[in-house]
């Protein structure tokens, strides 16, 4: 029983990992006044990248840099199209992900000619897990054990960064003076204007670390948890992130914890996938898989606690009438 | 930026250039693919309209997305963005498939149709109105609810097609196959009058609802008072509340509409053409609209244009696919991003250099006068 509850919440880690940076992600753009749901998009274009060049050149490092490099050229699109020529945020979220998509399936095919997929990583072209000190040696001492050896031990770096970047972001947002600004062009705009500040490049700044974020949730995807990328494999992660942010109405720490919840869904769901429950008899799968978004728009509707976004989200800002 | 533009630039030459601007650009991806456009364009073409059976799928296509382009367009008068149409779709097929079920058995085709259309309007309107209701009276952003609404849509589709639709013993999530009388005939007669023959084609009559759909949208939204309600709604609501129009009603009704009119979509796969409920039955029609309707700026006309536009684009791709192996059927979803990129999100972008364009121009042209 200990012994599944632990493996349960090692995937549940695992699966809420790809979340957690694409959530972080959407909450650097969404508290900078850009609303984003070209997540997923950037999220699968990342991943591709990832994969295409870690194959290419051998390296999972350099497939890390390259999933970055193209998900943040496709957040700066998205400020081209809605912080530059001020047009509708949501369609250019919209194009994103066709984009991104479209491209993917065509590229992939076009280049490594396997039904667009990468060829397989082996070796130095996919991340390893890291082994914390003294692993091995604990697994065997009755629960602490347990919890370090399989539940904290054992995963890529990649899992450590996205749990480190949570708090972290909490501290650039609510302790520095770019987060103290990039929050606040997101509430009022035409304030940080007055005080000098540039919205544009507040905004652009923004999406850049949504970029970055995003690039190493498409190489998480690709270059550590599965070895290659495969068609369509962020398979709506983004908008569960989207989800879990807007669960975590718009706050670091709490976003951290939605995407737990959210992956630990996940993890039900793959595990008791064909299994009989007591009582509820066979399992409810896709029930279990569709809670975050149920969770999502009960809360949205305001009937547990209340979401409000960013105040200027939505909105181009225009400097002057 | 605001400079006044003859209705003939805003309306034709300015969605002419960012639509040249997506083909462009799609262009230089099949270049860098280190394929020949021009060629591409070609294959896409003829495999789209060369023969009977192409002119066909590009009909039937054309009819998914003339009903998901509206149901954005509606949306889009009352400045509500629905991409949900996705989901609507697939629980309208719900409802079409549930009224042939239910009367295969029984009446003929003629009556189960306009049953079945009701089945599938009311269906994809109902599961519009939950998201809308969210966003009229508890405040909650529409784009973000039928996102979500798309999911659920998905996870309850499955849910019925694997436990309670499947045919028992059958290894396919489908339901059973509709009789005869749960089919809508195809268009091989009417196609025949053009001397065509669609061989195996699925284009069938659900292609006049279509047209009939988009008579009916322009008739609402241009000649009735509702319509007029919901314009007054989607370019101001503040002034629409003090011409004592109500933002609640306009918000359910606008949203019912549009999901109304994915649901109908669902007429088409499911009537039209597989007879059974089965898993995707939107096929990313749903998304689709929402490119659409921003091509045709959300007008009838434009929505039929852009819809068989991208409905030669799906065809043309697959004959496409096969004549240059290296260009996949995703090629469509790049230029579907394209246009909704420059159309939809870009659509500012060449205003300026154009109005500054015209505001050089009339210089000479007042002189004349």
């Amino acid at each position: 029983m200990f012994d599944a509850l632990i493996l349960m919440l090692d995937s549940t880690v695992r699966l809420s990992t790809p979340l957690l940076l694409t959530a972080l992600a959407g909450l650097y753009a969404e508290r900078s006044g850009v609303f984003d749901i070209g997540l997923e998009g950037k999220l699968l274009i990342a991943a591709f990248a990832a994969a295409a060049t870690a194959s290419v050149t051998g390296s999972a490092w350099l497939g890390a840099l390259a999933g970055m490099g193209a998900s943040i050229l496709f957040a700066l699109l998205h400020g081209l199209a809605c912080i530059t020529y001020r047009g509708n945020q949501i369609v250019s979220g919209v194009a994103i992900n066709f984009l991104a998509a479209g491209l993917t399936a065509l590229l992939g095919t076009a280049w490594f000619h396997q039904g667009g997929r990468t060829p397989p990583l082996m070796g130095g072209e996919r991340f390893q897990t890291l082994q914390l000190p003294f692993a091995e040696s604990l697994a065997d001492v009755p629960v602490i054990g347990g919890i370090y050896s399989e539940l904290l031990s054992g995963h890529y770096l990649l899992v450590y960064v996205a749990f480190a970047a949570a708090p972290f972001s909490w501290w650039v947002l609510y302790r520095t003076r770019f987060g103290l600004r990039l929050r606040a062009v997101g509430e009022n705009p035409a304030a940080v204007d007055t005080a000098g500040i540039s919205v544009v490049r507040m905004r652009y700044l923004a999406l850049v670390c949504a970029g970055v974020l995003c690039g190493l949730a498409g190489a998480y995807l690709a270059v550590a948890q599965s070895a290659g990328f495969i068609k369509d494999m962020s398979a709506g992660k983004g908008f569960i992130a989207l989800a879990a942010l807007i669960f975590s109405k718009w706050r670091p720490i709490q976003v951290m914890f939605a995407c737990l919840l959210f992956g630990f869904l996940d993890a039900a769901a793959i595990r008791l996938q064909g299994q009989e429950l007591p009582l509820i008899g066979a399992a409810p799968v896709q029930l279990i898989q569709a809670l975050p978004y149920i969770l999502t728009v009960v809360l949205l509707a305001g009937f547990i606690g209340k979401a409000v976004p960013p105040k200027a989200g939505g909105t181009p800002y225009v400097k002057e009438r | 930026m605001n400079a006044q533009l003859p209705r003939w630039v805003d309306l034709g030459l300015i969605p002419l250039l960012n639509l040249i601007a997506a083909f462009v650009v799609a262009g230089l991806v099949v270049l860098a693919i280190g394929e020949d456009p021009i060629e591409a364009v070609e294959h896409i073409l003829y495999g789209a309209l060369g023969f009977g059976e192409g002119i066909g799928f590009t009909l039937f296509y054309a009819t998914n997305f003339i009903f998901t382009g509206l149901c954005v367009a509606v949306a889009f008068h009352a400045s509500l963005f629905n991409i949900g149409g996705e989901g609507q779709a697939y629980i309208g097929g719900l409802g079409v498939g549930l009224v042939c079920l239910a009367l295969d058995h029984y009446l003929p085709w003629w009556i189960i149709a306009p049953l079945a259309a009701i089945g599938g309007a009311l269906f994809g309107a109902g599961w519009a109105m939950i998201p809308a209701y969210f966003q009229a009276k508890r405040g909650s952003h529409i784009v973000i609810t039928t996102i979500m609404f798309n999911f659920l849509a998905a996870s309850l589709m499955v849910y019925l097609l694997v436990n309670v639709l499947k045919v028992p013993g059958a290894m396919a999530p489908e339901s059973r196959t509709f009789e005869e009388a749960g089919r809508l005939p195809k268009l091989d007669g009417f196609l025949a009058l053009f001397g065509q023959d669609i061989g195996g084609a699925p284009a069938n009559m659900s292609f006049f609802l279509a047209l009939a759909a988009c008579v009916f949208v322009w008739a609402l939204i241009w000649r009735t008072r509702l319509g007029y309600e919901i314009r007054t709604f989607g370019a101001n609501p503040t002034a629409a509340v003090y011409a004592g129009i109500s933002p609640v009603k306009i918000t359910l009704v606008a949203m019912a509409l549009s999901g109304g009119l994915a649901g109908l979509m669902a007429m088409n796969p499911v009537m039209g053409d597989q007879n059974r409920m089965f898993l995707d039955i939107a096929g990313g029609a749903g998304f689709v609209g929402i490119a659409v309707a921003l091509m045709g700026r959300a007008h009838p006309v434009g929505v039929v244009l852009a819809s068989i536009l991208f409905g030669i684009l799906y065809q043309g791709g697959a004959e496409l696919a096969f004549e240059m192996p290296a260009i996949t059927r995703d090629m469509v979803v790049v230029i579907q991003g394209l246009v909704v990129l420059f159309a939809g999100a870009l659509e500012f972008m060449f205003r300026p250099a154009v109005a500054r364009l015209f505001a050089a121009l009339p210089a000479r042209k007042t002189g004349e006068a």
